[in-house]
């Protein structure tokens, strides 16, 4: 369905030091710098994915998902998705794809959300009956009946998140890019969102590719996930298989009927947290059955559970463990230069 | 999208670009209010005509060439090239670029739809004009009103392309306001719009006629007061439609050109 190949996007950007001098100095000499937006980037999604896409701030995730759609023009590499090259634009293209970004809007400001979908009804070309359907469908799913015939300015964030969501369907894309959708909502408007994303993916088999910095959503919907840091990949497999080779050892979380001391945690695995009748332990994962067997007996334990480690919490080690991996091949490369 | 899809949109894109124009309708009365300088030029013409014609103008003249500015201002005026300045700094215009139309049918769609809320001014200052003036403030025959809609049409499709080409300037430099502000001024000196360029000397006459600002406004007005006989009228709207063909050519060859450079910021 998607195919990345050597996939680069630079831009020229202007730079200057702050100051009335550096103002002067730029209005007749500029000094410009190459970002690397994304750096020769490989990957392919089948029909029907849902793949989450990772990376810290500026990693290029969005400049990727951008070139995906069409709207940015890739300085190298080849893109397809179903077969059409995305900077075309073709008719046939867009139909079939949306960009939905949590922080751009294309619902009409002043207008009730109706009024937008009846735009992307007549664009998009759906056929009556199938609108019809379809919206009745995203209303009822979305819980938007109530809002559709309010003006767009006079609906909260979570429920102009909801119609915004709702006109990015009306076509029924069979790409689905998801650029932040649930920035800013509550926690239960981000279930009520990764649940119906699920459900749209589900029925329509809808390829989905997601970028999102709250690591539920990544959890709850993405069985892939490819991490981008400063526009390189760095991790193309399973969410589950990237947590084992960062982080593999396991939590063991304890809750206690009364406070018992540091020093008798400490031999069962290193004590993250401990406060309040509750100690958390990460342990090897072939020592786990051993610690819950030593805390049973030695400790006044009322529940026990094992978990994986925070995904935040993976995702600032990888990150960390790149940035060391960049900085390490930065000062060979200066060794080697020096040599020579 | 192709033109026929287009054009099986363009109703629904019409009717909803006249439902956005409706809700900024306060704002529209107060972007009409500050077109009122044809009327402070009525005035000041009026003056100078009191003791003796200039030109051909009388007073009576001059009330009846101002209203028809104020009237085919109008409809004819265009907003696009502030509003892409705005949508390609903010990278809103990803949203618009996304949908299989072009932005370019969408922009003039949203100008086109506002011109029922326009002629809520316009009709009223031409009935106006005829009070005041006469019945030759306005077309006499139905040729002449054909012409005169021709007319229309043609200095809006100037404007519109216009902000475009330099609306799309911005893709290039970031932001291309001053350009339509620079145009705006050669359009008030040039186009008819703060006197009658036949006023002028023959030679920039000749000038303002290869120019296309007096196609914007002046060739309406022009025809709506019945300045040319039918043979000149046709010569000017053919002169007024190769402007169209122009500036057509030269917005969307820009436009394609900075849609490649689009960084589609924010987001």
């Amino acid at each position: 369905m998607i195919s990345v190949r050597g996939l680069r996007k630079h831009y020229k950007v202007h730079k200057r030091p702050p100051g009335l001098k550096a103002a002067l100095r730029s209005l007749v000499h500029r000094s410009y710098t190459t970002v690397k937006a994304v750096d020769g980037i490989s990957f392919d999604i089948r029909p029907g994915e849902r793949v989450g896409f990772l990376g810290p701030n500026g990693a290029g995730k969005t400049t990727t998902l951008k070139v995906l759609s069409g709207l940015l023009h890739p300085s190298d590499g080849e893109v397809t998705v179903d077969g059409h090259v995305p900077r075309l634009r073709e008719e046939a293209f867009l139909k079939k794809i949306m960009l939905v970004m949590g922080q751009k809007q294309q619902l009409l400001w002043d207008l009730p959300p109706a009024e937008t979908f009846e735009l992307n009804r007549a664009i998009y070309d759906v056929p009556a009956i199938q609108y019809k359907q379809t919206l009745d469908e995203l209303v009822a799913l979305l819980d938007i009946g109530d809002l559709i015939t309010k003006p767009t300015r006079q609906l909260s964030l979570g429920e102009r998140m909801k119609c915004e969501l709702a006109a990015a369907l009306i076509h029924r894309p069979r790409v689905l890019f998801l650029d932040e959708p649930t920035i800013g909502l509550d926690v239960s408007m981000q279930a009520t969102m990764r649940t119906f994303i699920k459900e749209y993916n589900e029925k329509y088999g809808a390829t989905l590719i997601l970028t999102s910095h709250y690591m539920d959503d990544v959890a709850a919907l993405c069985p892939r996930v490819i991490v981008i840091d400063k526009g390189l990949l760095s991790y193309d497999g399973s969410l589950d298989a990237l947590v084992q080779r960062v982080r593999p050892e396991k939590r063991v979380v304890l809750r206690l009927a009364e406070e018992v001391d540091a020093a008798r945690l400490a031999p069962l695995g290193k004590v993250v947290t401990h406060e309040a009748g509750t100690a958390v332990l990460q342990v090897r994962q072939e020592a786990v059955n051993a610690t819950i067997s030593r805390a049973l007996a030695g400790l006044p334990v009322t529940d026990l559970t094992v978990e994986n480690a925070p995904l935040e919490e993976v995702m600032s080690e990888l990150f960390a463990e790149n940035k060391a991996r960049r900085e390490a091949a930065a000062e060979d490369a200066s060794r080697e230069s020096v040599t020579a | 999208m192709s033109f026929r899809n287009t054009l099986r949109a363009m109703p629904t894109l019409l009717k909803v670009g006249f439902a956005e124009a409706v809700a900024y309708r306060a704002e529209m009365f107060i972007w009409v209010l500050s077109t009122t300088m044809p009327l402070v030029n009525m005035v000041l013409w009026m003056a100078v005509a009191r003791d003796a014609p200039v030109g051909r103008f009388g007073q009576e003249d001059f009330v009846g060439y101002f209203l028809a500015t104020f009237a085919v201002r109008q409809l004819t005026s265009s907003w696009a090239a502030w509003l892409i300045n705005w949508e390609v700094r903010q990278g809103t215009l990803s949203m618009r670029l996304l949908r299989p139309i072009s932005p370019l049918w969408a922009y003039a769609a949203e100008n086109v739809a506002g011109f029922p809320m326009r002629l809520i001014v316009a009709v009223p200052v031409m009935v106006l004009s005829v009070v005041l003036v006469g019945s030759r403030a306005v077309p006499q025959h139905a040729w002449q009103w054909a012409f005169f809609v021709v007319a229309v049409l043609g200095g809006w499709a100037i404007s519109f392309l216009a902000n475009v080409a330099i609306g799309a300037l911005s893709f290039f430099w970031g932001s291309s306001q001053k350009v339509m502000e620079v145009w705006l001024v050669l359009y008030f000196v040039c186009s008819g719009y703060m006197y009658p360029v036949e006023l002028l000397p023959p030679a920039l006459r000749t000038l303002i006629d290869w120019l296309p600002f007096r196609y914007q406004i002046g060739l309406p007005v022009e025809v709506m007061t019945g300045a040319h006989g039918w043979r000149e009228v046709l010569w000017l709207l053919g002169a007024q439609w190769a402007w169209v063909a122009v500036m057509g050519t030269l917005a969307v060859f820009v436009w394609k050109q900075g849609v490649r450079r689009f960084a589609a910021f924010g987001g």
